[in-house]
């Protein structure tokens, strides 16, 4: 390989003019003629096209195809340090493999490699070849209105003996392509997954379900202190996404959020849909002082601290902050004959996110 | 045995007559040119090391028992996708280096092509004929983001797994079709088991192979349209000024190419990023305080946090809150971005071509949009952070939310005519030059200062040279005798012949040509 590609070696070339430049030389001058491939003028919407370039003599020793660098052997050793520094880095990954090194030393003789091989060579680029600048000619985009006159008349005469007079094919092909789109929806997102139904609407909260802890311990009464809380599902879906539940201790009494709701909190325990009504996090964080859940994602905080408007009464859940538009739907407790706290029945409303089928009230249809 | 080998394969793919053009393509040698090649070279290393990472993850939401290396999750239920992944992380020899640097690579990509489409963008260089290549911008774009998405929801971790959580919600609320959608694409209701496989399809195969082609349009389109250019060195509407592609800029950008590497992998070496073991696997009903997630989702994030908690009911219908910020935000930015070169021609009424870009400062009425338009995300961005700012600050989650409510609507307005000002200033003052000049302060016996300007030496003004044209010259040496590949002497204007025209024999010459020693 020849290290600096048809350069000639000009050892401290710091610039200076040879004689011969690269002014373009009219045509007719020095004989120089010919027409570069694809060098036609075009009609610009640019202004009138400069004469179509001609070919001119460039010397090679013209300022432009000097080497860059002041000193292009200095510069040859630095590259060369480079590159080896390079193989060092490489080779030293390969013992640091073999070594089962640790991270930073795989990454870091990597690294020593990559960048001894970069530097080297934007280096070589920079200041080993010639310094330029070059140009090439351009021209307009878009064609000359004769080159595509001449397109559209290949394409719509041969178009109209072969296509147009045969319009009714035309139609029926449309057709069975339509069809064909529309088929094709059918293996590429139809069997994808079932259609949602009643999906968003249902948990799997049922009447009697046991209130279950994750580990799938049922919840007594005797579990919870006053102003502590935890994750419940039932009994057959513990774990899931949908149907986890927060329950929290608010007093040792009776709690009522709502006139309908007399009876959903027994001995002080409510519990709430944990599927942020935002976009579906669990709103995992209860801030006992303030008596607020919060939803780590986009800090929606709901109230469930003591209803101002109806002294003894305590707030369902309604959101008091950041983008969650509805509050968590409670779901109704009670307690059983053994102290096992259960379901009354389902969400009276789907849990979790909005959803374009869900009205106002949310009752499935 | 090289020009055999040569002949033979030029004899069947001529490779002489139409590659030669390529050879003399011009590269403008501005700084701004290369942030198009980081991008492509991340794109090149996240599928050099996402190749490595498929042949270990095992994309599936099967629940495993773990006993691996990495002793404190021994024992813990997880999926196999997470536990493939701490495996990878921990079991895997390079494993976590190539995890790391893939990741790293990703947002570097992503950053890359914001900071490119900017350039594009304040320089005008989407301007006729350019408007395809940035449409195909725009798409890559939007491709970037989602894949990285996509890529980063597959360890099944705790913060990735609420990130999917979200997405199946913003797809949720998509009116009409959002239900459906969701269940297709989840297999049911969330979570189901099918979403990682499906994830990592997309992520491995559909998406890149989308990416790739869009890369292979978008560059084709720049060598059949050539670059834009600064004016200035020479540079009109009708040439491109600058390194030819072979050898000058092929060094460059090779050696480009390993510097992008090189960075990746000192990232990926001392910098952690998503140490996901720390997290924990994904479990439905716990979430971790401050969760952050890639940074080109932050403006995502961020509109979710600061839109009011709006949603549009009526009877039997609902466009829940999750649409404005995660579908209608998304959906206008990329729509608005895509017909901004046409929506420009049209409101300056501006449809001619134009190969020499734009300084910034003069077009302030770009400028001055782009930049009010960006800040606008940039305050997004900063939103997704409300929970840390208020930590940090001490503040009230409320106050600070207020601020960015505020502040979204505020900051474009103050940035926008600050900018028109500023370019304005810009324009008057005059250019530094190039060469730096010292200049000599003295300071007299009373104590005053003066400065002297120092005149230029010989050799430091810079020498303008007039471009060489490489597409319309004859190399001659010494003597004024052209230059060809064998050595030999050729008849001056022997390509104005019969075979002119036809980019071959018409004795237009290459600039760099198989020296002699090779044939
Ligand atoms: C995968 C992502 C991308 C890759 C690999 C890529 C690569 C490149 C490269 C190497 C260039 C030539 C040099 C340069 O101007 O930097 C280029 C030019 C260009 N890019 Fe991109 N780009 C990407 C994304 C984008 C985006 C997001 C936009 C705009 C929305 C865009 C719009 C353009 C335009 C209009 C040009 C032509 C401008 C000119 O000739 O100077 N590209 N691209
Ligand atoms: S998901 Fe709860 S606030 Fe967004």
């Amino acid at each position: 390989m020849p290290d600096s590609p048809d350069t000639p070696d000009t050892p401290d070339s710091t610039g200076g003019v040879p004689a011969a430049g690269a002014v373009p030389q009219s045509p007719g001058h020095e004989g120089a003629t010919g027409t570069p491939a694809g060098a036609h003028p075009s009609d610009s919407p640019n202004g009138p096209d400069s004469q179509p370039p001609t070919m001119v003599k460039v010397s090679i020793n013209a300022p432009q195809f000097q080497v860059a660098a002041a000193h292009p052997e200095r510069v040859e050793r630095g590259i060369a340090v480079m590159f080896v520094l390079g193989l060092l880095g490489f080779a030293g990954f390969g013992a640091a493999y073999y070594q089962n090194a640790a991270n930073y030393w795989l990454g870091g003789s990597l690294a020593v490699g990559f960048f001894g091989l970069g530097v080297g060579m934007v280096a070589w680029g920079k200041y080993l070849m010639p310094r330029g600048p070059f140009s090439e000619s351009r021209h307009s985009a878009a064609p000359t209105e004769e080159e595509r006159e001449a397109f559209l008349t290949d394409f719509s005469s041969r178009g109209k003996v072969a296509v147009e007079r045969r319009g009714f094919l035309l139609k029926i092909l449309g057709v069975v392509g339509g069809v064909f789109g529309i088929v094709a929806m059918f293996p590429l997102l139809r069997s994808l997954g079932p259609l949602p139904k009643n999906m968003f609407y249902v948990t799997k909260w049922r009447k009697g379900s046991y209130l279950t802890t994750s580990d799938g311990r049922r919840v007594h009464v005797d579990d919870l202190d006053v102003g502590s809380v935890m994750t419940v599902f039932p009994q057959d879906d513990v774990g899931g996404a949908m149907s986890q539940t927060m329950l929290i201790r608010i007093s040792t009494v009776n709690v009522i959020t709502a006139a309908d709701r007399k009876s959903w909190g027994p001995a002080g325990y409510v519990a709430f849909s944990k599927v942020c009504t935002h976009a579906g996090c669990p709103v995992a964080l209860y801030q006992k002082l303030i008596e607020e859940l919060l939803c780590p994602c986009h800090q929606s905080i709901f109230d469930i601290g003591p209803d101002p408007d109806h002294p003894g009464w305590y707030t369902p859940a309604m959101p008091v902050f950041g983008p969650a538009p509805r509050p968590l739907p409670q779901l109704a407790l009670y307690i059983d004959r053994q102290g096992y706290l259960r379901a009354q029945g389902p969400y009276y409303e789907p849990v979790g996110p909005g959803f374009w089928e869900r009205g106002a009230q949310g009752i499935a249809q | 045995m090289i020009d055999s080998l040569y002949r033979w394969v030029d004899d069947r793919l001529n490779i002489s007559g139409g590659t030669r053009k390529l050879l003399n393509k011009i590269f403008p040698d501005h700084w701004s040119f290369m942030l198009g090649e980081i991008a492509l070279y991340s794109f090149v290393i996240l599928v050099l090391t996402g190749i490595f990472l498929s042949l270990y993850f095992v994309p599936s939401q099967k629940d495993v028992i773990y006993h691996g290396s990495y002793l404190p999750l021994d024992g813990t239920h997880m999926s196999e996708a997470y536990a493939s992944t701490i495996n990878l992380s921990f079991s895997v020899r390079t494993g976590l280096l190539m995890r790391q640097m893939h990741h790293w690579a990703a947002n570097i990509f992503v950053g890359s092509i914001v900071v490119h489409m900017c350039r594009i963008f304040f320089t005008g260089g989407f301007r006729r004929p350019r408007e395809f290549n940035w449409i195909i911008g725009v798409n890559l774009l939007i491709l970037a983001i989602f894949n990285g998405f996509l890529g980063y929801s597959l360890p099944d971790d705790l913060v990735s797994g609420t990130g999917i959580r979200i997405a199946f919600s913003i797809l949720e609320a998509l009116p009409i079709v959002g239900s459906y959608l969701a269940t297709f694409l989840f297999g049911g209701n969330y979570p189901g088991t099918a979403i990682i496989p499906r994830f990592f399809i997309l992520h491995v195969l559909i998406l890149p192979a989308i990416i790739a082609a869009l890369i292979g349009a978008h560059l084709g389109l720049l060598v059949k349209q050539k670059h834009t250019q600064f004016a200035g060195n020479g540079a009109t509407e009708r040439n491109v000024v600058g390194s030819p592609m072979w050898p000058i800029f092929i060094a460059k950008t090779n050696g480009f190419l390993f510097l992008v590497a090189g960075v990746t992998a000192a990232l990926g070496a001392a910098v952690q990023i998503n140490p996901i073991w720390q997290y924990g696997p994904y479990v439905p009903y716990h979430v971790s305080y401050a969760v952050q997630p890639d940074w080109y989702m932050g403006w995502l994030d961020g509109a979710l946090r600061v839109m009011p908690s709006w949603e549009i009911v009526f009877p039997g219908h609902m466009i829940p809150n999750a649409f404005f910020p995660g579908i209608l935000l998304p959906g206008i930015t990329f729509t608005l971005l895509m017909m901004w070169p046409m929506l420009e021609a049209r409101i300056r009424n501006d449809t001619l071509e134009h190969q020499i870009l734009e300084e910034p400062r003069n077009n302030p009425w770009r400028t001055s949009i782009g930049a009010a338009v960006l800040s606008f995300y940039f305050v997004l961005f900063g939103a997704s952070a409300t929970d840390v700012l208020a930590n940090y600050l001490q503040v009230s989650l409320n106050t600070v939310l207020i601020t960015f409510r505020v502040l979204c609507i505020l900051v474009p307005l103050i940035v926008g005519p600050v900018t028109y000002k500023i370019c304005l200033e810009l324009q008057h003052q005059h250019r530094p030059t190039k060469t730096k000049r010292h200049n000599i302060v003295m300071r007299s016996a009373e104590g005053g200062y003066s400065t002297i300007e120092v005149q230029a030496r010989p050799g430091d003004e810079r020498t303008i040279l007039p471009p060489i044209p490489v597409d319309a010259m004859i190399l001659v040496n010494d003597d004024g005798e052209p230059i060809l590949a064998d050595g030999g002497p050729v008849t001056v204007g022997a390509g104005a012949g019969p075979g002119a025209g036809s980019g071959r024999g018409n004795g237009s010459r290459g600039l760099f040509r198989i020296p002699r020693s090779y044939r």
